[in-house]
């Protein structure tokens, strides 16, 4: 299977985003090389402004571009991003409803020998509580293309969730993303498997493992956690009577939070929740971190089978 | 008082040699890490650890013991290195950096690694907290001091002002900042990104006293630390010029050597040149 890291595909949109519209610009804090903004400022380099190592300053400077017409991108890790300039993206962006998207790359433990300091687990679950603010987390390349378009064309703010490293590519560059529209990758009348991010390739495979032991797993991959498909998530929740939720990031308000808030009220159902428990991460390779932390397809099937053991009637 | 001489001086410089050699080592087994900051603030470190702080590797946590804030956190391995020489833990740990389950982290980590005074990592972070170091050394009327290193770049971080002015504010003579001046961040020169420069008179401004040295020069980087010691009512900072990647002939002054790994013949040729 191809491997692309989202982070790459992000550039390459970016840069073709540039060509396309005149009132793109792009900010980054000192990480372009590594966000892959640099690709864009290449081939921009008016549009593009290196705010230097001062998130803070770069998130309220991206809404005054934008409040003068600007479609802004602002890229760093999503530790900083989302951590070092929380408050600025709250009231300067979220709050005034600012055509900015913040663009965080290097998200979850995949960021490896850089350590806990720099692996944001808690950054989906702090947007996502964030009024006016969209999260979306996609799984490959093909779908970060596509959502970097779509939250060009959609006015307002956004956290678009980006890793480091290499991801299988699932999609074609024809997908259809449609901005909180989840994708049904499998269908399945047992067990619901929700995830979004380098999790849905896991997802994918664990149903496969599922189908060789005769249990008919269904994939949705949540790559909009706000607004969430709630249409798509208790359609699931209805046809499989439980639900495993599968994310590169702490159990504690990501996509399993989201999930379990909706049902918990619309339609109950046991909801497993696979993620990073109540930890921070640390150094390591990316993948002995994903197997450290459980974050592998065995791990989903074992929790999608304690799911269907807690179904009310089986 | 200890007299700096040419003895000293050699010393030290062969501590310094030392440090950045185990840097290389380290950073080659690993696959990854910030040689150019290491090495440009080896010969500070080796003169903060082998001749200015006082302190007791046997007993990391010695109230009166001197403290060292590494606040350009991604450097870690030239504070490994340190700590290591000077006896916090053996040298053979050195070759676990960045490993799964290693006490050294990609960076400083204080819950797992003896010595470390200080996580950090997330640039300016670590300013503040030597800044609340030496509030309590003040309270508790210890006589300890409080070192903390930053990067030049670092300094674009609006809370390392936030932290020069709660220093002034508090008369923390007992703080000294040491600036490493080697001019390049991670995108390139600080001159063509965000210009922090000119560094001194900013800091001198803001109410601190200063002193600008060359941060490859023992003595003038003792004779600073020196004064520093001596000098009442205000917090000092050192502003030390450097080059990025210095000892090692192919990574001085390059901004691509930040942030990777030396290659196996490339680490050959970095240990000659250290030999
Ligand atoms: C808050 C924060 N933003 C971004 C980074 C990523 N980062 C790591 S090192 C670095 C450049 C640091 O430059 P400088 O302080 O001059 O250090 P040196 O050149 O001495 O290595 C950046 C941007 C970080 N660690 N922390």
């Amino acid at each position: 299977m191809e491997q692309v890291a989202t982070r790459d595909a992000y550039g390459q949109a970016l840069k073709r985003l540039g060509e396309k519209y005149r009132d793109v610009v792009v900010l980054d804090g000192d990480l372009s090389k590594s966000t892959k903004t640099a690709d864009f400022a290449g081939a921009f380099p008016d549009r593009f402004f290196n705010m230097g190592i001062a998130e803070q300053n770069m998130m309220t400077v991206a809404a005054g571009l934008a409040a003068s017409g600007k479609v802004v991108f602002a890229s760093s890790f999503a530790i900083f991003a989302v951590g070092r300039a929380f408050e600025q993206v709250r009231n300067s962006i979220a709050y005034g409803q600012m055509n900015v998207k913040v663009c965080a790359t290097h998200a979850g433990v995949t960021v490896g020998e850089d350590g806990g300091s720099h692996q944001s687990v808690e950054d989906i679950a702090i947007m996502r509580a964030i009024p006016n603010m969209q999260v979306v987390v996609p799984a490959d390349g093909p779908s970060t293309v596509q959502a970097v378009n779509a939250i060009y064309h959609e006015p307002g703010p956004f956290y678009l969730r980006l890793g480091r490293s290499k991801v299988p590519t699932i999609y074609t560059d024809e997908m259809d993303f449609k901005i909180g529209r989840a994708i049904k990758l499998r269908e399945g009348k047992d067990v619901g498997i929700l995830a979004c991010g380098i999790m849905v390739a896991e997802a994918l495979r664990a149903a496969s493992a599922l189908a060789a032991a005769g249990i008919e797993a269904a994939v949705l991959d949540v790559h909009t956690i706000k607004p969430l498909d709630r249409e798509a998530v208790l359609q699931v929740a209805r046809e499989t009577g439980c639900l495993v939720t599968a994310e590169e990031h702490s159990v504690i308000g990501g996509l399993g939070g989201a999930v379990a808030e909706l049902v918990s009220s619309e339609f109950p159902v046991p909801v497993e929740k696979l993620g990073i428990p109540d930890v921070f991460g640390q150094s390591g390779k990316p993948s002995e971190l994903l197997a450290f932390y459980g974050l592998t397809s065995d791990k989903i099937v074992e929790l999608a089978r304690n799911a269907m053991g807690k179904k009310a009637h089986k | 008082m200890r007299e700096i001489n040419d003895q000293v001086t050699a010393e030290l410089e062969k501590k310094a040699k030392i440090l950045r050699r185990e840097v290389i080592k380290m950073l080659g087994k690993a696959g990854s890490g910030h040689p150019g900051g290491s090495l440009s603030a080896a010969d500070i470190m080796a003169c903060l650890y082998f001749w200015e702080m006082k302190y007791d590797p046997q007993r990391p946590d010695w109230e009166e013991r001197d403290r060292f804030v590494l606040s350009k956190g991604h450097v870690a391995p030239v504070l490994y290195a340190a700590l290591a020489e000077s006896g916090f833990f053996s040298g053979e740990k050195l070759a676990s950096l960045r490993q799964l389950g290693s006490p050294l982290q990609g960076h400083p980590d204080l819950r797992k690694l003896p010595g470390v005074e200080a996580s950090t990592g997330s640039l300016g972070q670590g300013f503040g907290w030597a800044v609340g170091m030496a509030m309590a050394a003040k309270l508790d009327r210890r006589d300890s001091r409080i070192y903390v290193l930053l990067g030049d770049g670092e300094m674009q971080e609006g809370i390392v002002w936030e932290a020069v002015m709660a220093a002034n504010q508090y008369k923390l003579d007992n703080l000294t900042a040491i600036v490493d001046n080697n001019g390049m961040q991670i995108d390139g020169h600080l001159s063509e990104i965000m210009s922090v420069e000119p560094i001194a008179p900013k800091l001198k401004e803001f109410g601190w006293n200063t002193r600008e040295i060359d941060g490859h020069h023992i003595p003038g980087i003792l004779e600073a630390l020196e004064e520093a010691r001596n000098s009442k009512g205000k917090p000092f900072a050192i502003v030390a010029k450097t080059i990025k990647g210095k000892g090692c002939s192919f990574m001085e002054n390059q901004v691509d050597w930040h942030g990777k790994a030396p290659s196996a013949d490339q680490i050959d040729q970095a240990l000659r040149e250290l030999a």
